[in-house]
């Protein structure tokens, strides 16, 4: 949290953002269409490495776009255009040329609902992993538990493996689906906000697993839920109708915000 | 203290409001004390004297209901300047808080000192105390309009304070050793002048705090301390 506490000093000394130690994504320029709206109007964002970078804004202010570019999501749907460079480790992920297998194993997502396959607890974590790689039983068995340990899922399933998915709770099948995103080892997770549909204890297991996984991977979490983005991010970015109003440590952006927009956000004050 | 914003929950505006309100006639009543306190040393009323620190009572029950009001708040998960406006408001309810046991301290040593002749140095005192009480006064003002360049000026003013309670040390110093029958009547007047010191310390503070709910730093620029009895000998 080092960086974080320099970044706020920085800050505060009238610098213009906050200085994350490496930078993982890089998006110049972005913008967004779902045919004719304008949904993400020419961004410019550093999303820093091993670090939860938080999205916040209302409803329709473009933030789960802007998630959804970066794993091109979008590129399945026609008549949905990206403009702009958004780099991952320095290469442009829009490039039509940048491989969509190697960007669906760099980069996980998790969605808002918890949606298991419709096959074992075993086989929705080992499913992705047999579609990227050749392992041998033992070593997928490993895969799977690793996976499952990280999602802090393990303990509760372990003797149940051959259950189907669909029969866990809301919070472990949402663990499920992180479990099955970080089985393919990637290094960017998406989480949609991932807790909105889940119970306080839920919703506060997967809040713990975002502080452990930060240590492995870099996260990115779109969420409503304003403390939410105060608890566990370490950057938090404020959108408002498709632009990029303030970013910066989500301790400056919570207790001292620069932008009037920002602070009437997260004071409920939007009028 | 109205914001051109007000919040979608209205109920939060007003609870606000409620909190801001109770510190603000907290912060007066502990100002009205304290300039009760000094003319009460000025008149030697025991009953006057009785009665301040009797009110000293309803503003501690004022605190009460200020950390009452602060945690109802904090259960809405205010962000931002409501952040600020809390703890800032918890901070300054504690310093204004002191700020009344002094004055009723200073009523209280009154009483004691009445009990011999009366003495030229109260007049020391007042002086003091005139100006404490002004920086306590100017210092609510300063609260009372978000305007951290006024609390700069409050804080900037208590090295002023601190030289009139130095030369009143040196003054009491010398007097107790002229006069050894004027011993307990002036270490009366040395506490009374160091509550009266302290008060100016809390009236920075609370202008420390008008700072941060303005501008979002803990610190304020440097500032120079006159306060020099800790190494003074006469």
């Amino acid at each position: 949290m080092n960086d974080i506490h320099l970044a706020v000093a920085h800050h505060a000394r009238g610098a213009v953002l906050p200085q994350p130690p490496a930078t993982k994504i890089s998006a110049r320029g972005l913008n967004f269409w779902y045919d004719r709206f304008h949904a993400v109007k020419d961004i410019d964002l550093d999303v820093p490495e091993k670090r939860v970078t938080a999205l916040i804004g209302p409803s329709g202010c473009g933030k789960s776009t802007l998630l959804r570019v970066f794993n091109r999501i979008y590129a399945l749907y026609p008549k949905l255009r990206a403009e702009g460079t958004v780099l991952l480790d320095g290469e442009d992920i829009l490039d039509p040329k940048y491989p969509m297998n190697r960007l669906r194993g760099k980069v996980g997502m998790v969605f808002q609902k918890p949606v298991p396959f419709p096959m074992t607890i075993y086989e929705n974590v080992a499913y992705g992993i047999r579609h990227h790689e050749r392992l041998g039983k033992a070593e997928l068995d490993a895969r799977v538990e690793q996976a499952l340990r990280q999602a802090a899922l393990w303990d509760e399933v372990k003797d149940k493996l051959k259950d189907s998915g669909l029969g866990l709770s809301g919070g472990q099948q949402q663990r499920l689906c992180i479990a099955r995103a970080i089985a393919l080892r990637p290094e960017v997770l998406l989480l949609d906000e991932p807790t909105s549909a889940l119970d306080p204890i839920s919703t506060s297991r997967i809040e713990q697993l975002v502080e452990e996984l930060k240590r492995d991977f870099t996260i990115m979490i779109v969420t409503h839920n304003m403390q939410q983005a105060a608890r566990v991010s370490d950057y938090t970015a404020f959108m408002y109708l498709g632009d990029l109003v303030e970013h910066g440590a989500t301790e400056q952006i919570f207790s001292n915000p620069v932008r009037q927009q920002t602070e009437d956000y997260i004071t409920g004050r939007f009028g | 203290m109205n914001d051109p914003h007000s919040h979608i929950v209205r109920s939060y505006d007003q609870e606000q409001a409620d909190l801001l309100d109770e510190l603000i006639r907290m912060g007066r009543m502990s100002a009205a004390q304290l300039e009760a306190a000094l003319d009460v040393v000025g008149r030697r009323d025991d009953k006057a004297a009785e009665r301040v620190i009797a009110n000293d009572e309803a503003i501690d029950a004022l605190e009460q209901q200020v950390n009452h009001d602060v945690i109802r708040l904090i259960r809405r998960g205010p962000m931002a300047t409501d952040l600020r406006i809390i703890l800032a408001a918890l901070r300054v309810a504690s310093d204004i808080e002191r700020i009344g046991d002094y004055a009723a301290n200073i009523a209280k040593r009154s009483m004691a000192l009445n009990l011999a002749p009366p003495l030229p140095h109260t007049r020391g005192l007042d002086a003091l105390g005139r100006m404490a009480a002004r920086q306590v006064r100017d210092v609510l003002d300063a609260y009372v309009a978000r305007d951290g360049e006024a609390a700069l000026r409050v804080r900037a003013n208590d090295a002023e304070l601190d030289t009139l309670y130095t030369g009143l040390f040196r003054e009491l110093l010398t007097y107790m050793m002229e006069d050894a029958r004027a011993i307990t009547p002036c270490t009366h007047l040395l506490f009374m002048a160091k509550n009266l010191e302290r008060i100016g310390d809390h009236a920075t503070n609370i202008a420390e705090n008008i700072w941060f709910l303005v501008h979002g730093e803990e610190l304020m620029p440097p500032r120079d301390k006159r306060d020099d009895t800790n190494t003074t000998v006469v």
